[in-house]
């Protein structure tokens, strides 16, 4: 760990802010593409299965 | 590729197939250069004569900023793409760009904001970079909601070109206000093709990876965003269809 001296608490929580805000959007990004293809999947094995 | 050819992407079927080849090594080079890039910047750099350690923001505020100023001019050419060609693609991707650029501009934001109290002695102030920014975040969240508020897409998408059109004011703003106005706090370019105004090179490397890991992860999200949009669109058809049928 680098020494980051009077500022260390200004350094540390732009990096938290910054690598927090970037996995959330990966994972609501990641989690609303499996739900939604799921979703479309069982759809068209619906509309396949009905004819 | 020649001029037409750019125009089958503009099928949705295509776009997935495409996609599904292209966005695995795009996601696995955004890791790798943004590891790499905030590695270096972190651990491995030097603290600034007059800034100290607090150098090491630069790494992700300056990054981040570029991506919310650039992810608006995207959403721009697609919004423009829709409106002359019709290409609901175009349309979904500027929709999937939006969130993640209302994430860039609040990186932006907070980093900025943590850097200026120690080197400005203040977390904020009404200076023309801070507030055009702090307007082109109202403007993507505005762009956000639009697209949900309104039920018909082709409606939607045409309503969110207008206000993309009119918020890219603020984004060329943001980029360009320190030269427009000569007052404020915030200092101009970090990085230009202009050598002189370049930060020292022992900060300008490892600025580069992380900028290549920024747009490189900001290209994934877009691209698997869209392909969420357009089939997230294809069960908004197929549902709407069984209420007629």
């Amino acid at each position: 760990m680098p020494n980051l001296g009077k500022y260390a608490d200004a350094v540390l929580s732009a990096y938290a802010v910054t690598l927090t805000l970037l996995a959330a959007i990966v994972l609501l990004s990641l989690w609303r593409s499996r739900r939604v293809r799921a979703e479309l999947q069982k759809l068209e094995e619906r509309h396949k299965s009905d004819g | 590729m020649s001029r037409a050819s750019i125009w089958e992407y503009a099928n949705p079927r295509t776009f997935i197939t495409t996609t599904d080849k292209v966005l695995p090594p795009i996601a696995w080079a955004a890791a790798a250069c943004l590891i790499v890039g905030l590695v270096w910047g972190f651990f491995f750099t030097p603290d600034d004569f007059r800034q100290g350690s607090t150098v090491k923001i630069i790494y992700l505020h300056v990054p981040a900023a570029m991506m919310a100023i650039n992810a608006w001019l995207m959403m721009l050419v697609a919004s423009i793409i829709w409106v002359v060609r019709r290409h609901h693609v175009s349309a979904l991707a500027a929709r999937a760009a939006a969130p993640v650029g209302v994430v860039m501009t609040l990186i932006t934001l907070f980093t900025g904001a943590i850097w200026g109290e120690p080197m400005w002695g203040t977390w904020w102030a009404w200076d023309p970079r801070l507030t055009s920014f702090l307007i082109l975040f109202l403007f993507y969240l505005g762009y956000v909601a639009l697209w949900s508020a309104i039920e018909n897409d082709e409606t939607a998408a045409d309503l969110t070109s207008i206000l993309c059109l009119v918020g890219s004011v603020f984004a060329l703003l943001s980029r360009y206000a320190v030269n427009f106005w000569n007052q404020g706090l915030h200092q101009g370019a970090s990085l230009s093709l202009d050598k002189e105004e370049n930060v020292a090179d022992v900060f300008y490397f490892p600025l580069l990876v992380c900028i290549a890991g920024f747009v490189l992860l900001f290209l994934a999200l877009v691209l698997m965003r869209t392909r969420t949009e357009i089939r997230a669109r294809r069960i908004r058809a197929i549902m709407a269809r069984e209420r007629h049928a």
